[in-house]
């Protein structure tokens, strides 16, 4: 299997967790695929207003 | 706009079939400049503003969206559907629309996959006791989120019926919009859609609404002033998070927020004025009456049938609650071998864990293609950089229209012909959107026609465009800190759209001032950071070994220091995990895998003397009993854990009947006999946590006592087992523990931090007395044994604080980099937090956590050869320096030291890798001797000389 072992990887869902798993794995040698229905990434957390326990702005 | 349709393969080697949605839009020549929503007249609900709104038919989700481009419904869209209208192609002045594109099939070849679908709210709409669906003033907490973003449909302003339109035009809109009016009271519902079979099926817990609930009410009075009355009504309170439990209690102490323990029954509406009454039995029996202008309900998080499907097409198992069933040793492996999982599927959580869980898949992804790591990326190809120092300044100046964000205000035109007037100008360009990738490709072109050696760019701001632009700069061979940008835009047009004149007056003044600056700047050079790549991780606990196992699988070099004599940490004291695995076995084939690693070197009965260095250089001295070694690592993980608090109260010490929780496991664990003669069973909640001298919550201890519960029942159902709470804090999936207790018998009595329960020995009978919370009578339990679920308190080390610069918060816990972004790093570059040092957690969560930092150490580590310093640091002229020290002291990074030798012995000198460039020792040095690169004393005053200037 090794021969053929692929160094991409395919993260499904732009939301926060999606977007930064991909960052990590670009950022350590893989190529990533992010793949994301809606026409834009962000997912529900580019939505709230604040973030508890801090009250940052959530954008 | 690409969903996945089918997945063949294996782990190492899949193969993704992906479903590409037109856009309508290409987006390589959209500028996002919303020409065509300006004129489009198909309308759709506005998902982003949680369907408050209509958005038109071409939209971008909202004005940050990535990418910026713009796409066509084509449900909605009058040229797709009914092939009217076509506006947006006539006015696009990219040419971008393209309503011709079709959707298309593509095959990915991936190694790994992440799927990372997340949630979808829970629609009330189906409750008819809140009345969701009927009265306009009962909203969702999702709703109630966007009323008060400053982005939302009311701007911020919270408002009763907000379900109108912002222009309302049918007759019976307006006369409604003259209901409308600032809410006096608003109530918050918690746990609908979570907690509740009898309604929906969904019998956990959301783990985020509490806290959701507290926030939106705090924020509400922010917003409405302090008058607004908010009550937020719920049956357990759950903030088991770091810093969470101070969030809840100043909100109720300093904010005045009610809090009520109540489920509400129903809800009625005054069907003229559309004000809320309510009904509810508080905590003293009593039944009350109330209205309320506005309700939110907080709803909870769901998965969805299509994730559902998609889980099934992926070939993943999900628990019964339709969340990715995963193990507490591999948090985020799905049942399928090669797919991983991050976010709410992997189970409610809030946005912190999220981002562990994030990175932490990213671990386990990589980790299974180590081999394959950098096979398919590709290095950026360098341009020589000209070397234009001593060179006479040829500025070039951009002016940027931004489609009609600047130049609907700005004169933008006269500014461009004004800039060719100013000093060292030597070429001055219009661009309508100077970030297009055809106005990027003009700039170098001019930059290397006109020999240009420095670049000024009036447009918009430097944070979000800089980098881009500095880029460009490097694609025509010129040091990037030779670029200059002046927001023309923020600062300019948006805040003077009703003066043009002015606004074209500051972008004069504003252009010049950058002009002045720039004909200053100096190419930069940026130091290059050499990384050694071993790691070195102290504590050798879960967190700290899973860390080391997966940077250890992707080939660096990992030194565990442990001062204990063996590996495995407080986690040998543990019985079960909350999923029932375990503990001991897991450990134990865990620690066997650390030793069996080639590339681990554990150092046990090791404590660290000291740590000097600083990103990618750290040495220190280890000390295994009583021989001294030196190592030297380019990377330090700290996962040195919690511990058990010894409890100072009921008791504890007095008998041997009263433990605590660990100690119970032990018996578990040991197969106790005297477990077979228990007739009763007291546990105590919250022992040394939640109270005023450790105010936090411990996070671990409910789900632990209500599992330990729960063993005691499956050992004899006869055992009376009574749980003594405050509130009870299963999150997640663990509530379906806390359901299961309650039916095989546990009792759960509740107590206020103010009447705790009382222990005491009476002739050999140990007696536990407190208020039952449903009688409100006094009650008296006689226990063979009574467990106390003592607080997990940190280690408080502040030595190992000090040697690495970072910092503990009152508690002691470690502060991680970002409570949101960075929770498995510090400030200080090159070290990294996890396992319960951060905050107490549950076994998958330490995992999680160790995964997540070997992550991020691992982007640092690929970047190995290509780690470069920023240009814009603090440099001393030491001809200058009086050796007074005040830059040394006053830099929170540690920067400025003396020299210790050469030429300039004593005087203070700049490490560049830890300066980051804030200009504070510069600020303060009294002999001018202090430098800000790129941010000089005559850059600064150039520009403010600039400003005075007459035009």
């Amino acid at each position: 299997m090794n021969d053929k072992l692929s160094g991409s990887v395919v993260v499904i869902g732009g939301g926060i967790s999606g977007m930064l798993s991909a960052l990590d794995l670009a950022n350590s040698g893989y190529y990533v695929y992010l793949v994301e229905k809606g026409p834009s990434i962000g997912g529900v957390m580019a939505q709230l207003d604040k973030t508890f326990p801090t009250n940052d702005c959530a954008m | 706009m690409s969903q996945v349709t089918d997945v063949k393969g294996e782990k190492g080697n899949f193969q993704v079939e992906i479903l590409k949605k037109p856009r309508y839009i290409d987006v390589d020549l959209c500028v996002g400049c919303g020409a065509c929503a300006e004129k489009c007249p198909g309308k759709f609900d506005d998902g982003y503003n949680a369907d408050l709104q209509k958005r038109t038919a071409v939209y971008v989700e909202y004005p940050q969206a990535v990418p910026l481009k713009y796409a066509i419904n084509p449900d909605v869209c009058l040229k797709l559907t009914k092939d009217k209208c076509g506006t947006c192609a006539d006015v696009c002045p990219a040419n971008a629309i393209d309503y011709t594109q079709t959707q298309e099939l593509i095959t990915l070849d991936a190694g790994s996959i992440i799927y990372s679908p997340g949630f979808k709210p829970f629609d009330p709409s189906r409750f008819d006791n809140y009345q969701y669906a009927n009265f306009p003033n009962v909203v969702t907490s999702m709703e109630f989120e966007r009323l008060l973003s400053a982005t939302g449909p009311t701007m911020g302003h919270v408002t009763t019926l907000p379900k109108l339109p912002a222009k309302p035009k049918k007759k019976k809109d307006k006369l409604l919009a003259q209901k409308r009016k600032d809410p006096k009271k608003i109530a918050w519902f918690q746990c609908v859609g979570s907690r509740d079979v009898n309604k929906c099926d969904n019998a956990y817990c959301s783990s985020v609404c509490c806290m959701y609930a507290v926030k939106e009410a705090m924020i509400a009075k922010e917003h409405a002033g302090g008058d607004l009355d908010c009550s937020i009504f719920f049956m357990d309170m759950r903030t088991p998070g770091k810093e969470f439990e101070k969030y809840y209690q100043n909100a109720k102490d300093k904010h005045g927020i009610n809090f009520i323990r109540s489920r509400v029954h129903s809800v009625t509406e005054d069907g003229d004025t559309h004000d809320l009454n309510i009904r509810y039995v508080d905590e003293m029996g009593q039944i009350v009456d109330d209205t309320y202008d506005m309700i939110v309900l907080s709803i909870g998080l769901e998965i969805s049938e299509e994730t559902k499907a998609m889980a099934d097409k992926l070939g993943i198992d999900l628990t019964p609650s339709g969340f990715a069933k995963t193990d507490s040793f591999e948090p985020v492996s799905t049942t399928r071998d090669g797919i991983y999982v991050a976010g709410v599927f992997n189970n409610p959580k809030d946005i912190p864990e999220s981002v562990l869980d994030a990175s932490a898949a990213a671990s386990a992804a990589g980790d299974a293609l180590s081999s394959a790591r950098d096979t398919m990326t590709k290095a950026v190809e360098k341009i020589k950089e000209i070397n234009v120092v001593g060179e006479r300044p040829r500025i070039g100046a951009f002016i940027c229209d931004c489609g009609s964000n600047i130049k609907g205000v700005v004169d933008c035109e006269a500014v461009t012909e004004y800039a060719k007037t100013l000093p060292y100008v030597e070429f001055a360009d219009e661009a309508m959107y100077a970030c297009s990738q055809d106005a990027q490709a003009k700039m170098v072109e001019f930059i290397k026609e006109k020999k240009l050696n420095r670049i000024v760019l009036a447009a918009c701001t430097p944070k979000t465009h800089e980098p881009l632009f500095q880029e460009t700069l490097a694609n025509a061979g010129l040091n990037k800190y030779l670029f200059e940008m002046t927001n023309i835009r923020n600062h300019n047009s948006w805040v003077h759209k009703n003066n043009p004149e002015i606004a074209t007056q500051k972008a004069k003044d504003l252009l010049r001032m950058a002009v002045a600056k720039a004909a200053l700047s100096e190419p930069l050079k940026e130091e290059k950071i050499n990384v050694n790549d071993t790691v070195m991780v102290v504590g050798g606990g879960l967190a700290g070994m899973t860390s080391a196992k997966s940077l250890a699988a992707q080939g660096y070099s990992v030194h565990i220091v442990e001062k204990k004599d063996q590996l495995g940490g407080e986690a040998h004291k543990l019985f079960k995990t909350a999923q029932g695995e375990d503990v001991g076995e897991k450990l134990n084939h865990l620690i066997e895998q650390v030793k069996a690693s080639k590339n681990i070197t554990v150092h046990c009965n090791t404590t660290l003397e000291s740590a000097d260095g600083f990103v990618g250089n750290f040495k220190s001295i280890l000390k295994t009993n009583d021989d001294e070694s030196t190592l030297e690592y380019g990377i330090a993980v700290l996962a040195t854990g919690a511990k058990g608090s010894v409890p100072d109260e009921y008791e504890y010490g007095n008998d041997d009947r009263i433990i605590t929780s660990l100690d119970l496991d032990k018996m578990f664990k040991e197969n106790d006999p005297k477990l077979d003669d228990l007739k009763s069973v007291v546990f105590i909640q919250c022992v040394g946590s939640r109270q005023p001298d450790r105010p936090y919550c411990s996070r671990v201890c409910c789900t632990h006592s209500v599992d330990n519960a729960i063993e005691l029942k499956k050992r004899n159902p006869d055992h009376d087992v009574f749980i003594i709470y405050r509130d009870i804090r299963t999150y997640g999936e663990r509530e379906l523990l806390y359901k299961k207790a309650r039916e095989l018998g546990v009792i759960f009595i509740r107590y206020d931090v103010d009447k705790k329960p009382v222990v005491s020995i009476v002739d050999g009978k140990l007696m536990i007395r407190l208020t039952d919370h449903v009688l409100n009578q006094p009650i008296e339990i006689q226990a063979d044994l009574l467990t106390l679920a003592s607080a997990i308190v940190p280690r408080r080390d502040e030595r190992l604080a000090n040697f690495f610069k970072v910092p503990l918060n009152d508690e002691g816990f470690f502060v991680e980099k970002h409570a949101k972004l960075g929770p498995a790093e510090f400030a200080t570059a090159g070290v990294y937090v996890c396992g319960s040092g951060h905050y107490p957690k549950p076994v998958n969560e330490a995992v999680t956590q160790g995964r997540a930092a070997a992550s991020r150490a691992l982007t640092l580590l690929a970047k190995k050869d290509s780690l470069y310093t920023s240009g814009i640091i603090a440099m001393v002229d030491p001809n200058q320096c009086s050796e007074c020290g005040v830059c040394v002291s006053i830099c929170p990074y540690c920067a400025p030291s003396f020299a210790t030798g050469g030429r300039f012995e004593g005087k203070a000198e700049v490490n560049a890798v830890l300066c980051k460039g804030c200009g504070l020792c510069v600020a303060s040095c009294r002999s001018g001797a202090l430098h800000l690169k790129g941010f000089d004393t005559n850059q600064i005053f150039s520009q403010i000389f600039a400003l005075g200037e007459v035009v």
